[in-house]
């Protein structure tokens, strides 16, 4: 707050009305109710429902398909962020090396950050499609049968390769702007100390580089545990059968096709957990985070 | 870091012909790859868009250039689709402007009169108000899908334009972005201002409004990109077709291709490339808003 505020009483209480009301009709609202019906098992022809405790997340937690659906999310999840942190990072770094076509790569490694995820699975879908995709028939040359749809396996390759290349351009945007806001003097000084440029990189660059990471760490797993909803909803065609989807995909699927109310509720606040134990872990991260510069 | 390099290779006894340097080649070997990683599958969407379906069915994509890129724009544009006919590729691309525009006005809008309430009023519940806003970031729209649904229900707002747009403008993105820079305008501004008789609203629209230009043009492209890319709210309440966005209608097109013997391809490519061709531009020409804006409002 400015020192020499305004004295105003009503006007800003004016001013945060708007943002407050959408944020306690849409937002608490909602959350409560979730966490509410969580307890409540709904009678499936809709003659109101019935307290049942606990109930909803005992099933949760004792369901084989709940059980495998959160293993995938997390294998998922895992390769998603490492893969594209990795690329990105490696991307990153030799944009910020090569002096010609520097800004050529810029803009040509960060466009895709505009395409929509659905779009990148709709995209995604065409070039693994069994009969005229182009990627079907690369796999094939190594003897993979691939069956976008069909094979589990096939299907979650297409899912972590769709949703890796949508992802690279946020990393890479952030990981150059983090080299570039190293000092040159730094470099300079670790260029002079350090011949070898794989040996510099792990000893100054990157530990320099270690905030954005933990940055991108949290973004990239809300990412991919969040966002990638529209890319997984496109490769499975909207209706998964037997193809893996995530933990939000389930949400969605219980919730909406299977009438499950208050097991799709109880999924919910697992979710809200999980997202509640990140930010945890990304305040703890932000206060110890170290600055060099 | 390649100055010095450089230097040191100029300053060592000067060979003939210069080496070729290899690190330099693999650096953009590897740049190369990454670039076309990223390019290829729009090129190769694109030239396939520009052949006959049935082309495309026995052949599959390829680089083959064929003459059908006219018919499969037209198509994509203007052929009415749908059981009530009522959607066009025209009618999606309004309905995503409507959506981006409306979503990017309205988060800055209610982010900025957010931000400016908590930085420049003496306001008890100003921190109160400030966590109240932090808290969206804990609610993604993703853990509470059937209730928002329901909500919107119970108002009568879906298919609407307002159910399609409000419930999405809360922003703490906004609202933080907007404090942080509310902060680091001067102090005397705001002094000067008041010993010039100015009130807050006078203040906000003559002084902070224009100050605060480059901000708000960083999170307009921000928050349109943002918006028109959303998938799983409109997906939810947009059940009448002709309220849909081209990037909801991709669910659209992948249901009409299902089982079909020759789906129109060509015209489905389209869609998805006039999907993603208004955000591409934006992000490209924008690019350094754009980037600004972004790494400085996540951080």
């Amino acid at each position: 707050m400015k020192r020499a505020g305004f004295r105003n009483p009503w006007l800003p209480i004016l001013l945060l009305v708007p943002q407050l009301s959408i944020i306690i009709v849409f937002f608490y609202w909602p959350a409560a109710w979730a966490i509410q019906s969580s307890f409540y098992l709904q009678d499936p022809f809709g003659f109101g429902s019935t307290y049942v405790g606990a109930e909803n997340y005992t099933r949760l937690a004792t369901s084989v398909e709940y059980r495998k659906v959160a293993w995938f999310t997390m294998i998922y999840t895992i390769l998603v962020t490492f893969l594209s942190l990795g690329l990105a990072l490696l991307l990153a770094v030799k944009a910020d090396k090569v002096i010609r076509g520097a800004k050529t790569y810029r803009t040509l490694l960060m466009w895709v950050y505009a395409v929509a995820p659905p779009v990148a699975g709709f995209l995604g879908l065409m070039f693994f499609d069994q009969s005229v995709g182009p990627l079907t028939e690369f796999f094939q040359w190594f003897g993979w049968d691939f069956q976008l749809g069909v094979g589990y396996t096939d299907t979650a390759t297409a899912m972590v390769m769709v949703a890796v290349w949508k992802q690279i351009p946020v990393n890479f945007i952030f990981f150059l702007s983090g080299l570039q806001s190293i000092p040159r003097s730094v470099r300079e000084a670790a260029m002079i100390d350090n011949g070898s440029g794989t040996q510099r990189f792990w000893d100054i660059t990157f530990p320099l580089l270690a905030p954005t990471a933990f940055f991108l760490l949290i973004i990239n797993i809300t990412y991919s545990l969040f966002d990638t909803f529209g890319v997984i909803d496109t490769l499975v065609k909207g209706e998964p059968g037997n193809n893996p989807v995530t933990l939000v995909y389930k949400v969605f699927i219980d919730g909406f096709r299977g009438n499950d109310l208050g097991g799709s509720s109880a999924q919910s606040v697992v979710l809200m957990v999980l997202v509640l134990l990140l930010t945890i872990f990304q305040f703890r991260l932000l206060e110890r985070r170290i600055h060099y510069t | 870091m390649a100055d010095i390099t450089q230097s040191i290779v100029t300053t060592a006894p000067a060979p003939r012909r210069k080496p070729i340097k290899w690190g330099v080649v693999s650096d953009h070997a590897i740049l190369i790859i990454g670039a076309l990683v990223m390019i290829l599958p729009i090129v190769i969407a694109l030239t396939t868009a520009t052949l006959p379906d049935l082309q495309i069915e026995k052949e599959g994509l390829s680089f083959a250039i064929g003459d059908q890129l006219d018919d499969n724009t037209n198509a994509a544009l203007f052929e009415q689709s749908g059981f009530s006919g009522a959607v066009t590729g025209l009618s999606m691309l309004t309905n995503s402007f409507i959506l981006g525009i409306g979503f990017a006005v309205g988060k800055i809008i209610v982010g900025m009169a957010a931000a400016y309430a908590i930085v420049y009023f003496r306001l008890r519940f100003g921190t109160f108000a400030f966590w109240i806003i932090f808290t969206t970031l804990l609610l993604p729209l993703e853990v509470r899908i059937l209730p928002s649904y329901e909500v919107i229900v119970g108002m009568g707002l879906t298919n609407t334009y307002t159910g399609l747009i409000v419930p999405l403008i809360a922003s703490a993105t906004a609202t933080f972005f907007f404090r942080q820079f509310f902060m680091s305008v001067p102090e005397e501004l705001v002094e000067a201002a008041r010993i010039d008789g100015a009130g807050p609203v006078k203040f906000f629209i003559d002084i902070l409004v224009p100050l605060s230009r480059t901000m708000i043009a960083a999170m307009f492209i921000i928050m349109f990109v943002f918006g028109w890319n959303q998938y799983l709210w409109p997906t939810l309440i947009t059940t009448e077709e002709s309220m849909y966005t081209l990037v909801r209608g991709i669910r659209q097109i992948i249901q009409d291709q299902e089982g079909v013997n020759i789906p129109e391809y060509g015209r489905g490519i389209m869609l998805a490339m006039l999907a993603m061709l208004p955000p591409v531009l934006i992000v490209v020409f924008f690019q350094s808003w754009f980037v600004k804006g972004l790494t400085e409002s996540d951080k």
